[in-house]
């Protein structure tokens, strides 16, 4: 491969990394800090997306074609997931956190219904085309590497924040109601408003990572947003990474997204006079999932275990 | 011989050691009463017969056998049935079906038993059918108790049976534990109704923050000044 | 439009029976468990694939290929247990809930590994469907009705009358009082696998008769599933009976007023319904 393809690809690479480390920053709030189960992760990067592509493609654009600033359309696509996270969160986070996967799965199946079938809004099954992309044309040749600044940019924006709520009281508030969800419902409704809180922000996120692809791609149709590519890897990059720990989260992504292109590597070897192209897709996703399995049996912390602030009574010990 | 041996046993649930050196014994036929104040380790000690308290140091002997750090489910092989102080039941279950799960390791006809269980139980006989969860505190307790006395255990453990109870039901399972305990089975009872307790039984342990303080026959211990104004209520 | 509901009305039953086997299952798991199996619906999956291959493959007769792929995926079910399911017990409850995630997206896999991608039916060509008072019912339709009444029945003796039955009710009752009455757990755990694929299983044979097969099938009804088994309160297997048949009829008659395309999310609104209202499920009972 010549060095510009090369380079090409690297960026590529890393832009996609970056959307999936935003995914697990928003996931690590949600599990990580809290325990709170999401599986429908999908739904708020899909809706994230959706929506910032409707409101800045162009006018000349069907549908959508509100033409409005790239931030405008990053910022709406968190609240939008915002929303949606609180409207279930509201049904659901006062009941186990089974009820949250489950119903967390409601909620990206019936995303996915709605993508398909409103063409309306979001030209169904066929998905949307020309959704911005920022810089192109500004410097000729660098726009994806202005881009990658961006992601990256956005990552240590919400590694920052993330952090920060991390050794805040709030955190600290998260962190117990994850330890000990007995003792902390003792608080009762204080306890489902950090929990909401919690989730709501984790999702916001999910949302920004579903806007940043959009952009990023300038294509989005449902398929994209399966429960596998936006669900389930997101999960592996966390538990990989380290739950709880933001910097883990940022490296099991990038980690696992190089595994997961490696992967493809792996399978076009095969012979593939023997294996249609779905089924070596197939084996791929088989190989993430048992590598899960591995590493929840082997190393459930995760590659950087999470590294709790001293508490403050360690102080008069 | 013993049926039962605690041999300076410390430990719990892991932390801090709830039980700081208690022993005691059990002999043959014998109703033992552990009493003390809230906190006292009863329950844990008793916990720690049937596997459910970690023991961290001494020893425990089942009719000379050493059965320290078994768990529970294997205790329940050796002889010893527990009734716990709450959720003592399967509530969904009926009256019958409790009483089965109770001889789940019973791979002989267990009708006999069963039939002695109605028998000491009447109230039961007549709720045969009735989902567990239905009953009132009192029987619940006897069916509790009964589905404890399916594998005829030597020694039966019994956690606060009167707790929460009223008054009438309570000199009823006291009845019912007299009765229990005249067909042969020891039985090591852990009482907050102290005064009752001790009047039953032979002989009395009483606890505090997890160790020995007294022990004697019931009568003596009742007898016993001290104890009555520190651990009776005046 | 009298005719038109009962129609529906039957479409719905026949679903429901596919749904409700699928969420016995289900509610079998997590009452003696304590976790939300999600790879339950692959399961489903893995049984129509395995009717296929003895169906198909080994050219068995199909009475004989279904219970072949009862084995098969009971058996599955067991492995997985014991290979990983056990490990996580101990642990963090939910990280059994993450774990099954992924077995689910394994099973799927490897059934699009064997079988590929594409739809498959056990028998190809057109059953013509049975007519009366305007009303149509195929040939296949009366296998599911007929089995799943079959299933229920023994399913409803095995509860009630075997000894491994009660002790599972017990456990879903109260794991820790089963646990030191001397109950076996760990073989009742083994139980519940194989009666919960088992009926898994069939649904999936089922649910392949009622359409056919496709890799993803299993996955896309785990939400009707699951909401049956809420709305009839998680743990209870009359419940989730009861739970699938209302999932069904109410999705089919939803398409009165709304696209088909939109049934899962009728189930979806059920179960929000439910998880506001009453979230012990429709059934009285506390947990």
């Amino acid at each position: 491969m010549e060095l510009t393809g090369l380079i090409a690809y690297v960026i590529f690479f890393l832009s996609l990394a970056g959307v999936y480390a935003l995914l697990a920053l928003g996931l690590n709030v949600q599990w990580g800090y809290t325990g709170m189960l999401n599986i429908g992760i999908a739904a708020f990067f899909a809706v994230g997306a959706y929506t910032s592509a409707i409101l800045t493609s162009p006018p000349t654009a069907v549908p959508g074609g509100f033409g409005l600033p790239i931030p405008v359309g990053l910022i709406s696509a968190m609240l939008v997931a915002g929303v949606l996270a609180l409207f279930i969160g509201l049904i659901t986070l006062n009941l186990r956190t089974d009820y949250l996967a489950i119903a967390s799965i409601g909620i990206a199946e019936i995303v996915r219904l709605f993508l398909k079938n409103e063409e309306w809004l979001t030209n169904g099954v066929r998905g949307m085309s020309g959704i911005p992309k920022p810089f192109s044309g500004l410097v000729p040749g660098a726009d994806a590497l202005l881009f990658l600044g961006v992601v990256v940019a956005l990552v240590l924006l919400v590694y920052w924040a993330n952090q920060r709520a991390y050794g805040s009281p709030w955190g600290r508030v998260l962190r117990a109601i994850r330890e000990k969800e007995v003792a902390a419902s003792a608080m009762g409704k204080y306890t489902l408003l950090f929990r909401l809180q919690a989730f709501v922000y984790g999702s916001c996120i999910m949302g920004l990572a579903g806007a940043v692809y959009a952009h990023f791609v300038g294509f989005i149709s449902p398929e994209a947003f399966d429960p596998l590519f936006a669900t389930f890897l997101v999960w592996v990059m966390l538990i990989a990474g380290g739950s709880g720990n933001n910097r883990g989260a940022i490296l099991g992504a990038v980690a696992i997204w190089t595994v997961w292109s490696l992967t493809e590597f792996l399978t076009t070897r095969i012979a593939t006079e023997h294996f249609s192209l779905s089924q070596l897709a197939a084996m791929r996703v088989f190989m993430i999932g048992l590598l899960l399995q591995v590493i929840l049996l082997l190393r459930p912390q995760g590659i950087l275990p999470e590294v709790p602030p001293k508490p403050i009574r360690d102080a008069d010990k | 011989m013993s049926v039962l041996r605690m041999d300076s046993v410390y430990g719990g649930y892991g932390g801090a050691d709830i039980l700081c050196g208690v022993s005691l014994e059990i002999g043959p036929g014998e109703i033992i009463a552990v009493i003390g104040p809230n906190g006292a380790g009863k329950s844990t000690a008793m916990k720690a017969v049937f596997g459910l308290a970690k023991v961290r140091q001494g020893s425990i002997h089942f009719m000379d056998k050493n059965i320290t750090g078994l768990a529970a489910d294997r205790v329940v092989q050796q002889g010893i049935s527990y009734v716990p102080q709450v959720d003592n039941v399967f509530p969904s279950l009926s009256v019958e079906e409790n009483l089965d799960m109770g001889a789940f390791l019973r791979k002989d006809d267990f009708s006999a038993q069963k039939r002695k269980i109605y028998e000491l139980f009447p109230p039961l006989a007549e709720r045969r059918t009735q989902s567990a969860g239905t009953l009132s505190g009192g029987q619940r307790q006897m069916v509790a108790m009964g589905r404890a006395l399916m594998l005829d255990p030597k020694l039966l453990l019994l956690d606060e049976p009167t707790a929460g109870l009223s008054p009438r039901y309570m000199d009823q399972i006291f009845a019912i534990v007299r009765d229990i305990n005249s067909l042969g089975i020891s039985i090591m009872m852990v009482e907050q109704n102290a005064r009752q307790a001790l009047g039953l039984a032979h002989r009395g342990y009483v606890l505090a923050t997890g160790a020995n303080r007294f022990s004697d026959t019931g009568a003596n211990l009742l007898a016993n000044e001290e104890v009555a104004r520190m651990f009776l209520g005046g | 439009m009298v005719t038109e509901v009962l129609q529906l009305i039957i479409y719905g039953v026949i679903y429901g029976s596919i749904v409700a086997l699928g969420a016995v299952g289900v509610s079998l798991t997590f009452g003696v468990l304590r976790f939300a199996n999600f790879a339950h619906g692959d399961l489903m999956t893995f049984g129509a694939y395995m009717v296929l291959a003895a169906y198909v493959g080994f050219a068995l007769p199909m009475w004989l290929s279904v219970i072949v792929a009862l084995a098969m995926t009971a058996s599955l079910a067991v492995l997985i247990d014991q290979t990983l399911f056990r490990r996580f017990r101990r642990a963090n409850p939910m990280i059994l809930l993450i774990s099954s995630f992924g077995v689910g997206l394994m099973v799927r896999s490897l059934v699009q590994i064997i079988w590929g991608g594409s739809t498959q039916v056990y028998d190809p060509g057109i059953q013509f469907p049975y007519q009366f008072w305007g009303l149509r019912i195929r040939p296949d339709h009366l296998i599911i009705l007929g089995g799943t009444l079959v299933l229920v029945v023994v399913l409803h003796l095995f509860l009630q009358k075997t000894r491994m039955g009660k002790a599972m009710r017990a456990m879903a009752d109260n794991p820790d009082l089963a646990r030191i009455s001397g109950i076996n757990t760990d073989r009742v755990i083994i139980w519940t696998w194989i009666m919960g694929a088992s009926l898994a299983a069939a649904a999936g044979y089922f649910l392949a008769l009622d359409s056919r097969l496709q890799p993803d099938m299993g996955w896309f009804i785990l939400l009707p599933v699951f909401a049956a088994a809420i709305l009839g309160g998680i743990g209870k297997p009359y419940g989730a009976i009861a739970g699938g048949f209302i999932i069904g009829i109410t999705e089919e008659l939803s398409t009165l007023i709304l696209s088909p395309a939109y049934k899962p999310a009728v189930a979806f609104a059920l179960m929000v319904a439910i998880l506001i209202f009453r979230p012990t499920g429709i059934f009285k009972g506390a947990r």
